[in-house]
């Protein structure tokens, strides 16, 4: 088995729904696909969207909602089988 | 009005303690963990931290500002723009704690955030509205009877569930309009989960004009209007008092819709109503009021030599205006420039980051107002304003050669800015003759015309 880390691509704060009352994109334990959003991160009001990167199923969030991140900080981690 | 609380910051946090100091109001900036170090809280008297980096967390909690007012001990609270500056909910609370909001009641801020309500509101006071069907259109030959009414084509089919310029389709004829309808209809309805559309006159090369308005609650008046067309994605870039080319007689009569709709709500404050102007036609319709003090106020205070934050605050501690409608008089041109933490060859994309260097303009007839230092730091939590830089001229064409001559002095090291961008724009033939819209800048941004605004070298 290889894990693949998911990193930001920008810095800003990072959330894990698609708006305050939706539901989250994606839940620690599902199977995602490379190019599946897992989360947003905010920079100066701007939103960039967070892909997976690899198939295989997520198993940590490194990172809570709302949480700050720097540029190339790990987001989340893959297990890419 | 003792002890003023900004809540706010970045540079319009800057601009409201300026006003109080020099009215010898004591001043409470609020901050985030990540803005500890930012001038707006050097520049208080006290400050308070009220929560994490992320603004919903800090400068968007209604109850941390709050609290925070109350345990310093302020009787006022400034919103300044953007944030909580319009929340109803958030001038109730204000008042509800014993202190000044200054700024309009919760119901004329709940009354103008509501677009049916404000339209509506508007055209009690007179205010033209974009002629448009006044509700939902089902039937395909209704749709052509009202098409014929509101003045012919182009006509917008808008979704009523939609905005922000999503569900809307512009058709030019009875037949495109017939063809178009149930088509927008079925899109409006998988879209938005309701079919229910209006039409709307299009308005082809129009410009976005506003109006200063101030009231005291009895007396109304305005400053003039500001020219706001030159937009990316909806965001303003730069902005002139008074607008290039606009006919005397429909300023008059815009300005005086503006102060009639100030009058309708008994309006407390400084407040800006926005209009679509329609060159061809010479006509002018209402968009919506701002009931807060806006980005662009430094033009018109640069043309009109008053000082609106002061207004506001003096207005709010429960002194009449200072000033009638026939002591302001406008004088020259100025035009504001905002310099933004974005990187232009990158499709404008965010820049935040240490501010190595911050060598901001000065000199005859410029301001520059900017919540930055050299040395610190521009957060990627918030908006991407590093300064605005404003000029003035006894002419617009005076006013152009100060814009060159200040943006050129402008340089910044650390971060990618705005600022090559808008040394090309005010060389741009278009705006030099002050001739564009709301579209235009995206147009000369595609370069279809040999004036490149974009490119690497600068």
């Amino acid at each position: 088995m290889s894990d693949h880390l998911v990193r930001s691509p920008l810095p800003g704060v990072f959330y894990r729904r698609p708006a305050p009352d939706d539901p989250p994109f994606v839940k620690e334990g599902d199977a995602v696909s490379s190019d599946q959003t897992i989360g947003l991160v905010e920079v100066m009001k701007q939103f960039a969207e967070v892909k997976a990167g690899a198939d295989g199923i997520l198993t940590t969030f490194a990172v809570e909602d709302h949480d700050v991140l720097g540029a190339g900080d790990t987001v989340a981690t893959i297990d890419a089988g | 009005m003792q002890k003023l609380l900004v809540a706010n910051r970045g540079e319009i946090a800057v601009r409201i303690l300026r006003a109080a100091r020099e009215l010898g109001v004591r001043t409470v900036a609020v901050c985030s963990e990540a803005d500890v170090d930012a001038l707006h809280v050097s520049m208080a008297d006290e400050s308070v931290v009220i929560g994490p980096a992320a603004a919903g967390r800090s400068y968007l909690d209604e109850d941390a500002v709050v609290g925070a007012a109350r345990d310093s001990g302020a009787d006022a609270v400034h919103p300044g723009y953007g944030f909580l500056s319009e929340r109803a909910s958030f001038a109730q609370k204000v008042g509800d704690a014993g202190l000044t909001f200054v700024g309009p009641s919760p119901e004329a801020i709940r009354m103008m955030g509501d677009k049916v309500l404000a339209r509506e509101t508007a055209a009690r006071a007179g205010v033209p509205t974009v002629p448009g069907s006044d509700g939902p259109v089902t039937e395909v030959d209704r749709a052509v009877e009202v098409a014929e009414d509101i003045g012919g084509y182009p006509i917008a089919i808008k979704a009523a569930g939609g905005g922000g310029g999503r569900g809307i389709k512009v058709v030019h004829s009875a037949d495109e309009l017939r063809e178009a309808l149930p088509r927008v209809q079925g899109e409006a309805q998988s879209a938005f989960g309701n079919p229910e559309v209006y039409l709307e006159r299009f308005v082809r090369g129009a410009r976005h004009i506003e109006v200063q308005v101030f009231g005291d609650g009895d007396h109304f008046v305005h400053l003039g209007e500001r020219e706001c067309s030159l937009q990316r994605r909806r965001q303003k870039v730069v902005e002139e008092a008074g607008a290039p080319g606009f006919p005397e007689e429909t300023r008059s009569r815009m300005t005086g819709s503006a102060v009639a709709l100030a009058a309708e709500v008994g309006y407390h404050g400084a407040g800006t109503v926005e209009y679509l102007y329609d060159p061809d036609r010479n006509e002018f319709y209402f968009i919506e009021m701002n009931t807060r003090i806006q980005v662009e106020h430094p033009a018109t205070e640069l043309v009109t030599q008053r000082d609106l934050v002061r207004e506001q605050l003096t207005v709010a501690a429960g002194d009449p205006l200072s000033f009638g409608q026939d002591d302001v008089v406008s004088h020259g041109h100025a035009i504001e420039f905002r310099l933004n933490a974005e990187n232009p060859d990158l499709n404008f994309l965010p820049s935040p980051g240490p501010l190595t260097r911050l060598q901001l303009p000065s000199g005859p007839f410029v301001r520059v107002d900017s919540g930055c230092v050299q040395g610190g730091e521009v957060p990627p939590f918030y908006d991407s304003l590093v300064a605005k830089v404003i000029v003035w001229g006894n002419t617009r064409e005076t006013a152009l050669a100060r814009a060159r001559r200040a943006l050129g002095e402008v340089e910044i090291e650390g971060i990618a800015t705005t600022a090559p961008f808008l040394r090309r724009l005010v060389e741009h033939p278009g705006f030099v003759a002050g001739e564009y819209h709301t579209t235009s800048l995206e147009d000369w941004m595609a370069d279809r015309d040999g004036h490149p605004l974009l490119g690497s070298s600068s």
